[in-house]
């Protein structure tokens, strides 16, 4: 039966290899922390549920090699949702491939608390993956789905016929468990994937880009389901996507990912206010970038002067010591407008209004010839009224400024 | 159609028109279909209507058939009339060679499939740009004639062959091994022809399935005989079921291999049929072999088709 299996699905190569924890038989997963009202309690909250440790990926031989992965670490809390965010092509997918056991890393480790899972088979991880296409088996019904992982762990019937009903209820899929999953609508296929995965009641769930397939709506509505999810079963969520508002409004903390680097890891707010580089910075969120050269600098403060002699204080990132011509980036909501030139750091002219509804944006070209765009909260009140052509003054909030890496 | 219900008693002409138009378009919808139904009404109803009717007529002395009633063939198939007393007496002889072929066929598909599914596999695991490639390969043997790949079979197994000159030469054996003419050679021969009706459907099954499904089936803990049996197997069995019926059929039917690798020795239902069409001079009980032969491979197919089909829906 061996050949019948190669190559093309990352064929497990070392099966003699000792499994995951201490089992003899293989597939078992190692014994929980323990469950609450099927709510698993976390062994001890604060821990890494996944570290990745100086993790390569090449792909192809001789001339062709291309790194997918270039010595990736970063470390997953427990019970944390975690994306991993970046353009196609960033290696996001192949790290969680290589979590879940798909493909093999070419070098480094990857811990599950603090055991090397980087050598085993998908099939001795106790990590379950949503799949960016469901992957639902399309000759087993709904509730066989669900139950498929724990029947490959020999889990007796009673105990799977009772877990299947509660991930059922916990996705609401009740109705329609005998149902085949061509049946059933994207929506509900993506519901049953989510189930199917969380059974087996997996140490680290994977999700690739699971909510792309569906409609604006009902992607909208599955955020909160997965946040909701990841509340009630206390599992840590490592999440891939290229949706910037998706991982800013979902995660606990964003690793963004560029060409086959983690550029920077940090909470949402951190990574949108704070961030470290070019990259992530127009990554994420609309931002307007300034050239301009260090002149004096205290810890985590530095005084950044323009071209137009005008001054700015700007944080920078940790352990990186800005000096002579830098960039700096402000968040268009993080400036606004001043009548008077003479009253802003910096000062243009104003070159289109766009109105949004909520807020309006001002396209500002400075006197330096870049163009600034200030975003502006609309009220009921507002007192002053802009038309193209006026000469404005753009103020900065309080530590709005930050200066990049590159 | 419409208008037609407003004023009954005196249809409107467009009406009139209309109910034209669908008979002449019903018609020509016949008409379209009609080739087809020649062909099939020509080339299969009409001849096994022959066939029907001639196994219920009389053998004539020198082949033929004489017009007159008779269930002989029939009866022939299972009894043998003594020549002194008419008794009939029960003889099993054709029986054991329709057993015999049965078994022949059966153990042609089950290794055909054994060979063919690791094969197929293969074939469907690689690259897209190789995969004609492969295709390619195994139709190969279908440019050169049966009988003339049957015929260099028999030279590579016979007993100054290939095989046995080799072992001989070699030294491992101190006299040749019979092979051919024997049941060996048969199911060799069948196994040799039938191959790549196996492989075909299953490899067209198995190249449009979703390879992230057994991405899936890992790592829901499934083991590789697990995705094998709980994946693999059952999203090919159309597949299966479509390379099955396309090797059991024409090998229960088998002629020429048979004919040729069994040396006339080691009858199969085919060799047996066309035997009373010539030396045989029996016509009906030719006939009467043939729809037998039909009868059975219908019921066969009846339960082989109901027992796998409807546990598969393939979406």
């Amino acid at each position: 039966m061996g050949i019948a299996l190669k190559k093309r699905v990352a064929a497990p190569q070392l099966p003699s290899r000792p499994a995951y924890g201490d089992n003899q038989t293989g597939t078992h997963l190692p014994p929980r922390a323990g469950s609450l009202n099927g709510v698993i309690v976390p062994e001890q909250p604060g821990k890494n549920a996944i570290e990745v440790r100086g993790v390569r990926k090449v792909f192809g031989t001789g001339e062709n090699q291309v790194a997918a992965l270039d010595t990736v670490s970063v470390s997953i809390r427990e019970n944390e949702f975690f994306t991993l965010l970046g353009p196609s092509g960033c290696g996001k997918t192949t790290l969680l491939r290589l979590i879940a056991g798909f493909d093999f890393p070419s070098a480094g480790e990857i811990m599950l608390h603090g055991q090397d899972i980087a050598p085993l088979p998908p099939f001795k991880r106790p990590v379950n993956t949503v799949f960016q296409s469901y992957a639902l088996f399309p000759h087993m019904t709904v509730a066989q789905n669900i139950g498929f992982g724990l029947e490959m762990l020999g889990k007796p019937k009673g105990e799977i016929e009772a877990r299947v009903a509660q991930m059922l209820k916990l996705v609401k899929m009740e109705a329609l468990k005998a149902r085949r999953t061509s049946q059933i609508s994207g929506g509900q296929q993506q519901r049953v994937a989510l189930a199917r995965a969380l059974a087996p009641q997996p140490k680290v769930l994977l999700l690739d880009e699971p909510l792309s397939a569906l409609d604006y709506k009902l992607r909208k509505e599955m955020q909160i389901e997965l946040k909701r999810l990841q509340h009630e079963t206390g599992i840590t969520f490592i999440f891939v996507t290229h949706d910037q508002e998706e991982a800013l409004t979902m995660s606990d903390r964003i690793a963004v990912m560029s060409a086959g680097k983690i550029l920077q890891v940090g909470t949402p707010r951190d990574i949108y206010d704070r961030p470290a580089e070019r990259f992530v910075a127009d990554f994420i969120g609309e931002t307007n970038f300034l050239a301009g050269t260090v002149v004096s600098k205290k810890p985590g403060v530095a005084t950044v002067k323009f071209d137009s002699n005008a001054t700015v204080a700007a944080g920078y990132p940790e352990g990186f010591d800005p000096t002579g011509e830098v960039t700096l980036v402000v968040r268009p909501e993080h400036a606004d407008l001043v009548p008077d030139p003479a009253k802003g750091t910096i000062a243009g002219t104003l070159s289109n209004i766009v109105y949004f509804g909520t807020d309006t944006h001002y396209h500002v070209r400075l006197d330096g010839g870049e163009n600034f765009i200030v975003r502006h909260q609309n009220s009921r009140s507002s007192p002053v009224t802009y038309e193209t052509g006026a000469e404005v003054g753009i103020q900065f909030e309080e530590g709005a400024a930050r200066v990049l890496k590159d | 159609m419409t208008t037609a219900t407003l004023s009954p008693t005196m249809p409107s002409k467009a009406a009139l028109f209309e109910a034209q138009a669908v008979k002449a378009g019903a018609r020509r919808n016949r008409l379209l279909s009609l080739p087809a139904l020649l062909i099939i009404g020509i080339f299969g109803v009409l001849p096994l209507l022959i066939i029907c009717v001639y196994s219920f007529l009389a053998a004539a002395p020198y082949g033929g058939v004489q017009w007159r009633f008779s269930t002989d063939a029939y009866l022939n198939f299972l009894f043998q009339r003594d020549i002194f007393d008419d008794t009939l007496q029960f003889t099993p002889d054709f029986l054991i060679i329709y057993l015999r072929s049965f078994l022949f066929a059966v153990v042609t598909t089950i290794i055909c499939l054994l060979l063919g599914f690791p094969t197929a596999y293969f074939m469907a695991t690689r690259p897209p740009a190789q995969r004609n490639w492969w295709v390619l390969l195994i139709t190969i043997p279908f440019w050169s004639n049966l009988l003339v790949r049957t015929l260099a079979i028999m030279f590579i197994i016979r007993d100054e062959g290939l095989i046995n000159n080799a072992l001989l030469g070699l030294g491992v054996i101190d006299k040749p091994i019979t092979m051919l003419y024997t049941n060996f050679a048969i199911q060799l021969g069948l196994l040799y022809a039938f191959l790549p009706f196996m492989v075909l459907p299953l490899y067209s099954s198995l190249e449009k399935l979703d390879f992230r499904l057994i991405e899936a089936a890992y790592d829901l803990y499934a083991t590789r005989r697990q995705v094998l049996w709980r994946v693999i197997i059952p999203l090919s069995k159309p597949g299966i079921i479509a390379g099955c019926l396309l090797v059991f059929i024409p090998a229960l039917g088998a002629y020429v291999t048979p004919l040729i690798l069994g040396g006339g020795v080691h009858l199969m239902i085919g060799d047996l049929i066309a035997q009373q069409f010539g030396s045989g001079r029996n016509w009906p009980l030719g006939c009467a072999q043939a729809l037998i032969l039909m009868a059975a491979v219908l019921v066969a197919l009846f339960f082989y088709v109901r027992n796998t089909s409807g546990k598969v829906q393939h979406g």
